[in-house]
């Protein structure tokens, strides 16, 4: 199958904020938003590494998610791979054309659903598109036709010539995702498509890229919602600090979580004795310390409960709370970061 | 897909795009752009000298300077004050960023929108002010192209200074970027007095010199009442080329920073 988009070792580095540095504005839809990434990792010479050498393959028609906590880099991956952020080092391909050297070619084969709508505000709904069209040469009665048809298809066919503030955040999406669509682009990028929606609009939303991707698109889609990445991705990157943890099927991601339940137990006390204690127990796989939680993994899930918490007392602390996670993308993470997700 | 189709076909629809807002916001852009102008010239130009408080010859200095003020404001906030709010939070700029199209190009459509809409505000100005302040001696509209050419001049020059501050400063900044660039640029931008009255004073006659709007005053003094004392329309237009090369210059380099991060 061909190949939809591929990264080779892709770094970017973002200068160090000044000490005393003011003002917001300078930020794109693409590119962070604060100043310096939230997680990312101080690179050599002071800069902060928001890429770590990220290695992308993904193929034409799949439905491919970028999953990971906020400031992962799953935002300036999206960016590099639109052509709005530039990579510091590394290579990138989208549809064939590299990024940096062919940046026009490679807009003209994307779409692109920003985090934050952000249509023409001096232009209504169906003008959006018209001129979207236009800016891909598409002729005016061409790109009329094609937006009556998106907008009929998400359901905004009537908010034609509304005004954009009169739609809601849900329908001001959808317009995005008609606009993104219109030039009929080879690969479709969502960044974070349903942050900020209502239960009942994400999984209006759900339907539509679901509806996408059996119609053959390649979609590719970052989100920090685990549920969201199981539903919908066939394959998932989950990516973390800049640098790609994991890549396969949910199934098969799942798979890989260490042990069937997760055991979270919120001590009291010194985790790590406490954690040493637990790892002498039969039946216990594995036991991480993330003060003042220690997480451990059992086969036989719940049953254990009991001779941990024991463990944890032998070992002069106290249980303060117990959870238990079944297997899933998040123990997944959990188990390959130490951290819980967002 | 069209893998061929031309950059001017996009260049020309974002002109389209920006011809459509425009017309839709016509009154407001009138408004906004005309009314200080004009309320110069009703005070300066009809009701000062009604009171005998100023020479009747006086509109013939002051009519130059009222046009080019209106074509320069009008050229620098038609670009910077959208660009602003664009890219600081509504990012509505980033639809056309993503056109494909070299993103330069995006930037020089930005400031040839904003040279049109110089033009608008001057050529609307120009009769206004002759319906305002009566007949104005001297004035030569005879020499049409040399006006037209001064005023696309300067309107091109305060779009691409536009594009340069649209670039350099954020949303809060607004509020500043007028009490501390256009306030003084409008003051000693001898649009009240003619240039040559600054012999007397040689350290401003110099100074002023910095200010891309006397070029435009006194190209519209060169060129609409010639038998005022004039910088040389030559110089003029030198200097308005040089300025233009050099906003869109650092102008363009500001954009691209904020397109690609």
């Amino acid at each position: 199958m061909p190949t939809a988009i591929e990264t080779r070792a892709l770094r970017k580095i973002y200068p160090a904020p000044p000490a005393r540095k003011r003002g917001g504005a300078r930020t794109s839809t693409f590119a962070p938003r604060t100043a310096a990434p939230p997680q990312g990792v101080r690179a050599e010479g002071g800069g902060i590494a928001a890429l770590d050498g990220l290695d992308l393959s993904v193929e034409d028609g799949e439905f491919f998610g970028l999953l990971g906590p906020n400031g992962a880099g799953k935002t300036t991956t999206i960016g590099i791979l639109t052509t709005r952020v530039r990579a510091t080092s590394g290579e990138a391909f989208v549809a064939g054309k590299n990024v940096r050297t062919e940046d026009v070619a490679v807009r003209r084969r994307i779409g692109i659903v920003p985090q934050i709508p952000n249509p023409d505000r001096s232009l209504n709904a169906i003008e959006n598109l018209i001129f979207h069209g236009a800016y891909f040469g598409i002729a005016t009665r061409e790109a009329e036709r094609r937006a009556m048809g998106l907008l009929e298809q998400f359901d905004i066919g009537d908010k034609a010539q509304s005004k954009v503030e009169e739609l809601s955040g849900g329908q001001q999406q959808r317009l995005m995702i008609a606009r993104a669509l219109l030039h009929e682009p080879q690969v479709l990028f969502l960044d974070e498509p349903t942050v900020g929606l209502d239960p009942q609009a994400r999984l209006a939303l759900w339907d539509v890229l679901r509806r996408l991707h059996r119609e053959g698109r390649t979609i590719v889609m970052t989100t920090h919602y685990m549920q969201e990445a199981d539903e919908l991705c066939n394959r998932l990157a989950i990516v973390d600090q800049g640098r790609l943890l994991a890549c396969d099927s949910p199934t098969k991601l799942k798979a890989l979580a260490p042990g069937d339940t997760r055991i979270d137990l919120t001590i009291d006390g010194d985790a790590d004795a406490a954690a040493a204690s637990c790892r002498t127990l039969d039946g216990v796989t594995r036991v991480d310390v993330a003060a003042p939680d220690i997480l451990a993994y059992a086969a036989r899930g719940g049953e254990l409960i009991p001779a941990l918490i024991r463990a944890v007392e032998q070992s002069g602390a106290r249980v303060q709370n117990i959870n238990l996670a079944k297997p899933s993308l998040e123990s997944l993470f959990v188990s390959l970061t130490g951290r819980k997700l967002g | 897909m069209n893998d061929q189709h031309p950059t001017t076909a996009v260049f020309f629809a974002m002109l389209r795009r920006d011809i459509r807002v425009a017309r839709r916001e016509l009154p407001f852009f009138l408004l906004r752009t005309t009314l200080q102008p004009l309320m110069l010239m009703i005070v300066f130009g009809y009701l000062l000298p009604k009171m005998g408080m100023m020479q009747a010859g006086y509109t013939s200095t002051l009519l130059p300077g009222v046009l080019a003020l209106s074509l320069a404001l009008s050229a620098v906030q038609s670009v910077a004050l959208p660009m602003v709010a664009q890219f600081g939070f509504s990012k509505e700029i980033e639809d056309r960023l993503l056109a494909p199209v070299p993103t330069r190009i995006v930037a020089l459509e930005l400031v040839v929108a904003g040279t049109l809409q110089g033009l608008m505000a001057g050529l609307f100005v120009l009769p206004a002010g002759r319906l305002i302040m009566g007949p104005i001696q001297g004035l030569a509209l005879g020499n049409f192209p040399e006006i037209f050419l001064v005023m696309v001049l300067g309107a091109a020059t305060f779009s691409a200074l536009g594009l340069l501050i649209g670039c350099a400063i954020s949303p809060q900044q607004i509020g500043l970027m007028f009490s501390s660039i256009i306030g003084p640029m409008i003051f000693f931008g001898c649009m009240y007095y003619p240039w040559r009255a600054l012999d007397k004073i040689p350290i401003m006659k110099y100074a002023v010199l910095v200010n891309p709007l006397v070029y435009v005053a006194e190209g519209m003094r060169a060129t609409l009442i010639p038998e005022i004392p004039h910088m040389d329309l030559r110089v003029v237009c030198g200097a308005l080329v040089f300025l233009l090369a050099l906003f869109w210059h650092f102008g363009q380099r500001g954009f691209m920073k904020r397109a690609i991060t």
